[in-house]
C-alpha cells in the first residue's frame, strides 16, 4: 500500500552511503541488525512501533512534509514506516539498496527536532527512532560522507574542525590581543582553576567565527565574570557523533568535556550559542555516560545573558533600532524551555521584536539541525526546499518591517542563512552575542 | 444453534476474559521488564507530576494544540472513544447479562440512548475508514491490518444494532455479535489496539521528558 511518492524523489549520490552500502551483503546486514536490536534496543522501540495507529496526526508537525506539498513520504510516521518499520517487520532481512534509502531518510529527512512528539497523541518519539536508524547506519558503515568526516575529526582531535591544540590556544590569544585594543585590561583567562564559569564553544568558533570569542570576551570582562577557557582538548562542546549514531564517540567527547570542567574545578559550564551542543551536553551525552543529569551545571548562553541583563551586570547603551524577529532553536526551546528568557533578552536589546508563528515550543526547525546540515553539499537543496515553511514565516515578518533574525544557535544560523539566500529574503542574521556586543555599555 | 450460543455465551466468555485480562497484564509486565533491562532511562525520567500533566492535556478535548487544529477529528475521536466504553458497559441488555452472570449491577442507559451511541460508533468507524482511504498521508501509512482492526472494532456494534432491531437473521447475528465482541476483546492486548494499554505510559514518559528535563510543554 505504499504510494509512489517516494519513487519520485531524485536520487542523491553520497559517497559515504553508496560506498558503505557497496560493501554490504544481505547476510551481513541481517547479522548486524539482529545483534543491534537484541542488545541495544528495548521497550521504547517496541512500544513506539507497535502503538502507532497510523492516524497521520503527526504529519503536519513536520516542516519536511509541509514544505514538500504534503508528500506522504515525508510524514513522521511514514519515515518510520519506510525505515525501522520494514527492518523490524523483516527481522533485518533487507537489501543494501534498502539500507541506502533508509540512511538517506534518517540522515537527511529528519532534523530530530521532536516537533512531531507534540502532535502525536501517544508522544511517539520519531526523533528517537530516526536516531536508532542512524545507529544502524553507523554500525553498517553507511554514514553520509561529510557527517562522517566531522565524526572522524571528533575522534582524532576531540573537536569538530580538526583544530590542533596549539591552534586553539593561538586563536584565543589572538582574540585576546585584538580585544585589548578596544579594552586594554581585557583577558581571556586560560586554565584558571576554580573559576565560576568554564566558557565552552563549538569547534567552528576558533576556526571560522573567531569574532564570537572576541565578543564573548568583551561581555565576560565587562560583566566582571570570573571565567576561564581550557587550554586542552575538551574545550569543544559540539558533537556530531551524537547525530552519526556513534554513541561510543559521543560518550568519549562528553567525558572529555565534563572532565575538563572537573579538572578546572569550575562552578558551571556556560555554553556558547549552539543548540545541538546543548542537547549533547544536557540531554544525550550525559545519558550515554550514565548521568541522569549533567554532573556539573550546564547553562546555555541564552540563560547566561538573561542573568547578566536581569542583574544589571550588562547595561544596554542604545537598543538595536530596526525590528527583529526570533527564531526559536528547537534544542534549547523544545529541548530546554528557554523561550521566555530568549524573549526577555531580545526585548532588552532591541527596540522592536516581531514574532514569527508558530513560535516557542511549536516553532519550526531551521532544517539544519539533527546533523542534517553536516551531511554537506549533496543534500543542501533538499534541506533548503524541505523548509519552505520557514521561508514563508520569514517572508511574513519581513513584510512587517523585520530586517534581522535572531538565532541563538550555530546550526540555525547555517540553515537559515541558506534559506534566506536561496529565497532571496535579504534578512540579516544575528547571534545574541552580536547584539549584546553592539548595544551594550563598554568600559572606556 | 443453541449449542453454538451456549458455547459463545458460556465457556468462550471465560476464555475471552482470561485472554483479555491475562494479555493486558502480560503486555504491561513484559514491557515494564524490558524497559528495566534495556531502557532504564524510562524509569530515571518518569515523573508522576509531569506525566499526569501531559496525560491530562491530551485527554481533555481540545487540550492540545493539535486537537484544536482539527476540531472535526477531535470531536469524532472523543465521542467515539467515550461511546466505545459506554455502550458495552452501560447498555441495558448488557447490564442484565452482567447481573445474570456475576450478580453485579449498575446504572444503565435507556435503550434509545444506546441505539444512538451505537450509531455514533458506527459512524465514527466509517469516518476513520474514509479518512484512511482518502487522506494521502493516512492512506500511505495504512496497511491491511489497519483496516482489519477497524473492522474488528465496528463489528460488535453493527451486529449488536442488527440484533437489537431484530432484522432478518437476527438470531445468528446475535451469536456473531457476541463472538465479534469476544474477538475484539482478545485482540486488544496483541494488536495496535494495545494503544489503549500503552497510552498513559508513553504519553507520560514524553510528558516527563518534556516537563522535568526539558522544562517545556508537549501539547
Ligand atoms: S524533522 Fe522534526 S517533526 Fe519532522 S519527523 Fe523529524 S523530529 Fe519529527
Ligand atoms: S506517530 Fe502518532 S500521530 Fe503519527 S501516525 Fe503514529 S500514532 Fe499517529
Ligand atoms: S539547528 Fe537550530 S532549529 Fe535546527 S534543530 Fe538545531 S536547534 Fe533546532
Amino acid at each position: 500500500m505504499v504510494a509512489p511518492a517516494t519513487q519520485d524523489k531524485p536520487k542523491i549520490h553520497d559517497m559515504g552511503i553508496a560506498q558503505g552500502a557497496a560493501k554490504l551483503t544481505p547476510e551481513r546486514i541481517e547479522v548486524v541488525i539482529r545483534q543491534f536490536l537484541k542488545n541495544e534496543t528495548g521497550a521504547r522501540l517496541k512500544a513506539y512501533l507497535e502503538t502507532c495507529v497510523h492516524c497521520g496526526l503527526c504529519s503536519e508537525a513536520c516542516h519536511f512534509y509541509l514544505s514538500n506539498d504534503n508528500d506522504p513520504a515525508f510524514a513522521p510516521a511514514a519515515k518510520v514506516k519506510q525505515t525501522l518499520g520494514e527492518i523490524v517487520k523483516h527481522k533485518g532481512r533487507v537489501s543494501p539498496a534498502f539500507i541506502e534509502k533508509a540512511c538517506e531518510i534518517a540522515h537527511t529527512e529528519c532534523n530530530l527536532c521532536r516537533r512531531c512528539a507534540m502532535y502525536c497523541p501517544f508522544g511517539i518519539d520519531v526523533a528517537y527512532l530516526m536516531l536508532v536508524m542512524r545507529r544502524i547506519c553507523h554500525l553498517l558503515g553507511t554514514t553520509p560522507q561529510y557527517l562522517q568526516d566531522t565524526a572522524h575529526s571528533h575522534s582524532a582531535t576531540l573537536n569538530q574542525m580538526w583544530v590542533k591544540e596549539d591552534e586553539w590556544i593561538d586563536s584565543l590569544q589572538w582574540q585576546e590581543e585584538e580585544a585589548q585594543e578596544e579594552i586594554p585590561k581585557l583577558r581571556i583567562p586560560l586554565e584558571k582553576e576554580g573559576a565560576d564559569v568554564f566558557y565552552s564553544v563549538i569547534g567552528p568558533e576558533p576556526k571560522f567565527r573567531a569574532q564570537l570569542i572576541y565578543q564573548a570576551a568583551v561581555i565576560m570582562n565587562t560583566a566582571g565574570v570570573n571565567w576561564t577557557m581550557p587550554a586542552t582538548p575538551g574545550w569543544d562542546n559540539s558533537d556530531m557523533c551524537m547525530y552519526s549514531g556513534d554513541n561510543e564517540m559521543m560518550a568519549r567527547l562528553k567525558r572529555a568535556h565534563f572532565e575538563t570542567a572537573m579538572r578546572l574545578k569550575v562552578k558551571r559550564i556556560v555554553m556558547g550559542e549552539c543548540g545541538h551542543a546543548f542537547r549533547s551536553v544536557y540531554d544525550m551525552g550525559n545519558r550515554a555516560l550514565g548521568w541522569r543529569m549533567p554532573p556539573i551545571p550546564v547553562v546555555h548562553a541564552i540563560e547566561f545573558y538573561y542573568e547578566l541583563l536581569k542583574s544589571g551586570r550588562i547595561r544596554i547603551a542604545k537598543k538595536y533600532p530596526t525590528p527583529v524577529t526570533i527564531h526559536d532553536p528547537c534544542n534549547v526551546v523544545r529541548g530546554r524551555g528557554l523561550h521566555e528568557m530568549l524573549r526577555y533578552v531580545a526585548d532588552a536589546l532591541c527596540e522592536k521584536v516581531v514574532e514569527m508563528h508558530p513560535n516557542r515550543e511549536h516553532n519550526y526547525c531551521c532544517s539544519a539541525g539533527g546533523g542534517v546540515i553536516n551531511t554537506g553539499p549533496p543534500f543542501k537543496n533538499k534541506r533548503v526546499t524541505g523548509n519552505r515553511v520557514k521561508a514563508e514565516q520569514l517572508f511574513r515578518v519581513k513584510t512587517k518591517g523585520v530586517k534581522t533574525v535572531i538565532a541563538p544557535c550555530h546550526n540555525c544560523h547555517g540553515g537559515l542563512e541558506d534559506i534566506i539566500h536561496v529565497n532571496q529574503l535579504g534578512l540579516e542574521l544575528k547571534f545574541l552575542g552580536d547584539l549584546i556586543y553592539e548595544t551594550m555599555e563598554k568600559p572606556e | 444453534m443453541h449449542a453454538v450460543y451456549n458455547f459463545v455465551a458460556g465457556p468462550l466468555l471465560w476464555v475471552t476474559a482470561a485472554v483479555f485480562l491475562g494479555g493486558v497484564l502480560y503486555r504491561l509486565v513484559s514491557m515494564a521488564l524490558l524497559a528495566r533491562k534495556k531502557d532504564l532511562v524510562v524509569y530515571s525520567y518518569m515523573d508522576l507530576r509531569y506525566a499526569l500533566r501531559s496525560i491530562m492535556h491530551w485527554l481533555a478535548p481540545f487540550g492540545s494544540l493539535n486537537s484544536r487544529r482539527r476540531p472535526v477529528f477531535t470531536i469524532v475521536t472523543f465521542t467515539f472513544h467515550v461511546c466505545l466504553f459506554l455502550v458495552p458497559i452501560f447498555l441495558f441488555a448488557h447490564v442484565v447479562l452482567w447481573k445474570q452472570s456475576w450478580n453485579v449491577s449498575w446504572w444503565y442507559i435507556s435503550e434509545a440512548t444506546g441505539d444512538v451511541l451505537t450509531l455514533v460508533v458506527i459512524a465514527a468507524c466509517l469516518f476513520f475508514l474514509v479518512r484512511r482511504l482518502v487522506l494521502p498521508d493516512v492512506k500511505y501509512l495504512s496497511s491491511a491490518s489497519d483496516f482489519v482492526i477497524l473492522a474488528l472494532v465496528a463489528a460488535p456494534f453493527v451486529t449488536g444494532f442488527w440484533t437489537y432491531h431484530q432484522w432478518i437473521g437476527f438470531r445468528t447475528m446475535g451469536i456473531v455479535h457476541i463472538l465479534s465482541g469476544e474477538i475484539l476483546l482478545m485482540a486488544i492486548p496483541f494488536t495496535k489496539l494495545s494503544h489503549m494499554i500503552f497510552f498513559p505510559f508513553m504519553r507520560g514518559y514524553m510528558g516527563s521528558e518534556f516537563g522535568a528535563v526539558r522544562h517545556a510543554r508537549d501539547w
